[in-house]
């Protein structure tokens, strides 16, 4: 059972904990959440669990929003597991936002440029280099981290308007589409739009692609050595280093991966979506991946469930919206509540746990239990030391 | 005990009746009484864990204590945080000085007890240097304590006591972060405060410094009161106060080869590496430990034990100097390197040593993960053989998938032992490897380090348990201030003198 | 170029770094307390959104001020519940902060307005205390919000921070909590006073564009500056006048690229390309200060009293 378990979220006496409180934990945030959102659906005229069935179940009730489901969990999928192979080493990439982007703008460069190609070359070559594009941007800051220490969520959130800045930058210059004057770019080439999965439906080939990531990284953190050591960095930075591990170059490679991953959703998009480049073509789903990543636990089968249930909520709001004339922007609040009440409930069981546990008069609970973090290589550059290999 | 007891000169200022506290198992103060007097310096001397430290923590309200009761002038008072100490004219200075390092001498000593508004931080300014001026201690109130040295810093810590109309004033161990000549200065700023009729407590384990301030001793061991002696005590018998007897549990045999050296397998030669505050923690170390040796470092920790460890783990860069093993030179290498070259390493952190969330089996396995890799995969049921029959052969009580933070602190010992020993290692580097144990982990612990001394391997032992070192190793060194500052054979050893060169006093011939 | 472009161009500018002083302000005082408050972005959303919807529907401006300094208190009130209080995950709360702020703000405008054709108010005037200088006169033609933030909140907030017992205290929680706790200090409270002031400054620099600037609410109306704050205060090393002063020069090359853009030449220059500038000198910065960034000592770490 993989735990909600980042490195400095935890103290070691968390173990007291029986694994199932994690998915416990999950169901409650939820329920909290539904009760605090309970007040715009009452102001909205509506009632509340009338709501939550038009939000929760309708969408699976017919074929049509059941397939609208896995196309909005189809983004999230991506970023929700990108957030959680960073967050799972330790290493806080709150940048998924920009280096979806910029894997867009690298998918859309490669699909409008393969147009004589066929599609087996050409969809590859655009994941490819979205993923390319994707762990380009997210270098920068995992270089500043491992090198000198410098905390990555200030640089990896900068780091997301900048991303969407070079695709206005783009799509009001260069790439302004030559034949409607508006800011987007050209079609890509039919052979690099992805394939419907189910004739005449949205659901495309980015979902199973989506799957396939998730279920790799599953694969990868759960049976290999890589992923042993990733978790190990992540759990202990100091443990892991005097087991031997590299760990600035694990820090550095899940940042890469995360961004890769990241970059891959920007491709789906692109490919599967909108065809094009355009300003809007994300809402905001690198920020949903941390909402993603911390309700699935961080691990991969949570991350799936966690999007796939995002993704019913996303219809929802929207049937919602319709039937109940609920502005469907509630899908939004609830979002942002629910990442709320994970993050204060995940606090709030680590700080019953840790508080007052002595020894020989020095707590130990203090210095690891502090919800922040100490991140690993400010644990590291805090004894002095220079990092090795 | 043969140390009668002594009474201050004049009524107590403050005096604790029966103090007792417990962590767990641990009794660090067992029904301890001790006073203070006025214009009086009591000195509270232990080795370190005697629970002096402890028991000035509850005084301040740091530490609530189980049992017991604390007077002050005459009347009980609940201390309950600093504050009431603070309010009852208490005041301490810890090891960690607890100082707003970007803020100006003369902010950190308002701190707190500024009332209105308006930060009147010129008249604040001139009063600390007024008080500063007055009392003797030389601290510019404009200058950022970031920028000061060590010492000053100290000095800007008792000023802030002493601006909050402290009586009686604790220090933890204050010279341990001083040179020579700020240990004189510091001495002299508190004879002048004396004489004002401040009452100090001085919390020590050098026995230099506690002979040359003090008014009268009273020592600590294992948490139980030796008992209190006139200042100008020998320091001999301080000494054996404060060490004891050895008690040996474990006997010892003779090293089987125990004639002229043979190649060592560790050699240490011209160790040098900074400690905290950049200050240099190990002076131009050298050593050797031979195959089937036990070698013991003995001193009071915090004169470099730690760093050595450190450097011997790759875990902090040494400064200079080498260690070789096996004729490869190892100094500055990586935890992947040393382990590689026949380093195994058990510090006396054990929970960081290991991933406490991560399984038993991984555990054992996550030194040498390409060991147990098959097809590039993970090879889970390798692991778990591997993790049972170390579980077996070294009596772990623990499944292999259990959490070791989940484990008690023998079995935590044991998993970092058996992931070491399985190696094979020529070298163990081992710290305080019984500390915190109950009897029987101490006894399986130490039976394994005497059966790898029987096996070859050069064993390091790093502790502060006397006995221990006395019934395991069969040379010592010990460490004074980053120096070795005595080398005997463990069968010559005298608990007296070690307890003096521990204390740096002397050196031994 | 002639003196009524640069006249132009810096009342533009200070025009402009307005909401940028408040936010940045804002979240010096945050973060100065220990707590990096991501939650700005959407603190600013939710001033702009209830300082729109309260003057619209009651005439007010001053009570939309108001309501857009309350809301920002309680954004506050809610970081510290979750980062001091439970002491839960800094950034993963303020960014859920921002994700909810902006989607209750967005709901709530659905909801009252109900999309449809755009509501106005009257724009806050803008002052003209200088008009008799002629040109030169055209810098101080700025709004009453202008005037407050570099005259009143700049100053007082710079002498709270460094001169009063309460800036004191802030500072201490912030870089050693364990030393201000040791002192009598009460460390909670003072990082809850801490982001609820930081919250009212940020909600009222969201509340200029609707109130002052636009006289309406449209979506995407932060488009980032909140980030561009939590950039700013880096970039002046957590210092109230340094961050100013990097406002000023961000809002200054905003101005510039927006007329030169009209000018033959240099139409050519993406403006993004300046856009972009703050946050890439940042991280430029960062790097340049390697391992030397003094960041404040307890950033980003809860405090629980041992």
């Amino acid at each position: 059972m993989a735990l909600f378990r980042p490195a400095s979220w935890t103290g070691p006496r968390r173990s007291i904990l029986s694994p199932w409180s994690s998915p416990a934990l999950v169901v409650l945030a939820v329920l909290i959440t539904f009760v605090l959102t309970a007040g715009p659906i009452l102001l909205a005229g509506a009632n509340p669990i009338a709501a939550y069935v038009e939000f929760l179940v309708v969408p699976v009730t017919s074929g049509f929003t059941a397939i609208e489901v896995l196309v909005s969990a189809t983004p999230i999928l991506f970023t929700g597991a990108a957030v959680a192979i960073a967050f799972r080493a330790g290493y806080w990439n709150i940048g998924a936002e920009g280096q979806l982007l910029l894997g867009a703008i690298a998918g859309a460069g490669v699909g409008i440029l393969v147009g004589g190609l066929p599609a087996i070359v050409a969809l590859p070559a655009m994941v490819a280099a979205g993923a390319l594009a994707g762990a380009a941007w997210a270098l920068v800051p995992a270089l500043l981290r491992v090198r000198f220490g410098i905390d990555e969520v200030v640089t990896t959130l900068l780091l997301n308007p900048v991303a969407l800045l070079v695709v206005n930058g783009l799509l009001h210059g260069p790439w302004r589409d030559p034949v409607t004057g508006f800011p987007e770019s050209p079609r890509i080439a039919a052979a690099a739009e992805f394939p419907a999965l189910l004739p005449g439906s949205r659901l495309h080939l980015g979902f199973l692609i989506a799957m396939a990531v998730v279920a790799a990284a599953w694969f990868v953190l759960a049976r290999t050595p890589a992923g042993l050591r990733l978790r190990a960095v992540g759990l202990s930075p100091h443990g892991a280093r005097f087991a031997g591990i590299d760990v600035s170059g694990t820090l550095l490679r899940a940042a890469l991966v995360s961004g890769a991953v990241a970059g891959i959703a920007g491709v789906s998009e692109v490919a599967g979506i909108q065809y094009r480049l355009t300003g809007g073509l994300s809402p905001g789903y690198g920020y949903t991946g941390i909402v993603v990543a911390t309700l699935g636990a961080l691990s991969m089968p949570g991350v799936a469930l966690a999007a796939l249930f995002l993704g019913d909520l996303t219809v929802g709001a929207s049937s919602a919206a319709r039937a109940l004339g609920i502005p469907s922007q509630l899908g939004a609040v609830t979002q942002g509540v629910l990442l709320l009440t994970t993050v204060g409930l995940l606090a709030l069981r680590r700080n019953r746990l840790t508080r007052g546990i002595e020894i020989g008069g020095e707590t130990v609970a203090g210095d690891v239990a502090a919800g922040g973090l100490p991140s690993a290589a400010t644990a590291i550059s805090e004894e002095g030391e220079v990092e090795q290999e | 005990m043969t140390a009668g007891a002594v009474s201050g000169s004049a009524a107590p200022v403050v005096e604790l009746r029966g103090i007792t506290k417990r962590f767990g198992d641990l009794v660090a103060n067992d029904r301890v009484d001790f006073d203070v007097g006025r214009g009086e310096v009591h000195a509270l001397l232990g080795e370190n864990g005697a629970g002096k430290t402890t028991l000035m923590r509850i005084v301040y309200g740091l530490t609530h204590p189980d049992a017991g009761q604390i007077l002050v002038g005459g009347r009980p008072v609940a201390i309950r945080s600093p504050k009431d100490a603070i309010a009852a004219g208490i005041g301490m200075v810890t090891q960690h000085f607890s100082l707003v390092r970007p803020m100006t001498v003369a902010e950190n000593v308002v701190l707190g007890r500024t009332g209105g508004i308006r930060l009147e931080m010129a008249a604040a300014a001139a009063r600390v240097a007024e008080a500063s001026e007055r009392l003797g201690i030389r601290v510019d109130p404009g200058a950022v304590v970031a920028e000061l040295s060590v010492g000053e810093q100290q000095r800007v810590e008792i000023l802030k006591a002493l601006a909050r109309d402290c009586r009686v004033l604790i220090l933890d161990e204050p010279t341990a972060v001083l040179v020579p000549q700020e240990v004189e200065a510091l001495f002299a700023t508190l004879r002048r405060l004396l004489d004002e009729g401040l009452s100090v407590v001085f919390i020590s384990h050098k026995l230099g410094e506690v002979r040359a301030i003090s008014d009268r001793v009273s020592v600590l061991r294992r948490g139980v009161m030796v008992g209190t002696v006139e200042g100008s005590t020998d320091e001999r018998e301080l000494a054996r106060m404060m060490v004891g007897r050895p008690m040996l549990g474990i006997r010892r045999t003779e090293r089987a080869g125990a004639g002229p050296p043979s190649t060592p397998a560790l050699s240490v030669r011209d160790l040098g590496a900074a400690g905290v505050h950049g200050l240099p923690a190990l002076v131009d170390l050298s050593f050797d430990v031979q195959p089937g040796e036990i070698l013991g470092v003995a001193g009071v920790s915090g004169n470099g034990q730690t760093e050595l460890v450190g450097v011997l783990s790759g875990m902090r860069h040494p400064s200079g100097g080498s260690i070789v093993v096996d004729g490869v030179e190892l100094a500055g290498a990586s935890p992947r390197r040393l382990m590689a070259a026949g380093i195994g390493r058990i510090p006396e952190d054990r929970h960081a040593s290991l991933i406490p969330d991560l399984s038993v089996a991984y555990n054992l396995a996550i030194e040498r993960l390409d060991d147990f890799r098959r097809g590039g995969l993970l090879d889970e049921p390798a692991i778990r053989e591997h993790a049972e029959q170390l579980i077996a052969r070294f009596a772990i009580r623990a499944r292999p998938d259990d959490r070791v933070a989940t484990l008690s602190g023998g079995n935590i010992q044991k998993v970092l032992l058996a992931r070491v020993l399985s190696r094979d290692p020529r070298v163990l580097v081992v710290a305080q490897p019984t500390r915190g144990l109950d009897v029987g982990a101490t006894e399986y612990v130490r039976s394994e380090l005497l059966a790898r001394r029987a096996a070859g391997t050069a064993v390091l032992l790093v502790s502060e348990d006397l006995d221990e070192l006395l019934a395991l190793a069969d040379r010592l060194i010990v460490l004074y201030e980053g120096r070795i500052v005595g080398e005997m054979r463990a069968g010559d050893a005298d608990p007296e003198q070690l307890g003096m060169l521990m204390a740096g006093r002397g050196r031994a011939a | 170029m002639t003196f009524t472009f640069v006249f132009d161009l810096l009342a533009a500018t200070l025009r402009n770094a307005t909401p940028l002083v408040y936010g940045t302000v804002g979240e010096t005082y945050s973060e100065r307390s220990g707590v990096l408050n991501l939650g700005i972005e959407g603190t600013m959303y939710a001033g702009a959104f209830a300082g729109f919807a309260v003057a619209f529907t009651t005439g007010s401006p001053l009570l939309g001020l108001l309501a857009a300094l309350v809301v920002g208190v309680l954004a506050g009130a809610v970081m510290g519940l979750l980062t001091v209080t439970l002491g839960a995950n800094q950034h993963v709360s303020g960014i859920g902060l921002t994700i909810g702020l902006i989607g209750i703000s967005e709901f709530a405008n659905r909801l009252l307005f109900q999309g449809g054709e755009l509501r106005r108010i009257e724009p806050m005037p803008l002052l003209e205390p200088l008009a008799f200088l002629g040109a030169p006169g055209e810098i101080f033609h700025q709004y009453g919000l202008t005037y407050i933030a570099f005259l009143v909140v700049v100053p007082l907030a710079w002498w709270v921070l460094q001169r009063s017992s309460f800036g004191l205290e802030i500072r201490a929680v912030g870089d050693n909590p364990e030393a201000a706790d040791a002192a009598g200090i009460n460390v909670g409270r003072t990082r809850y006073l801490a982001l609820m002031i930081g919250g009212a400054l940020m909600g009222i620099g969201g509340a200029f564009f609707t109130l002052a600037v636009l006289g309406s609410f449209t979506l995407d109306i932060i488009a980032g500056r909140g980030w561009v704050c939590v950039a700013l205060v880096i970039f002046g090393r957590w210092r109230i006048g340094r961050g100013v002063l990097g406002a000023l020069l961000f809002s200054l090359l905003f101005s510039l690229q927006f007329r030169l853009r009209i000018l033959p030449g240099f139409g050519e220059l993406p403006f993004e390309v300046l856009l972009a500038l703050p946050y890439l000198v940042v991280i430029l910065a960062l790097a340049l200060s390697g391992r030397n960034v003094a960041y404040p000592g307890a950033y980003l770490k809860p405090y629980r009293r041992s």
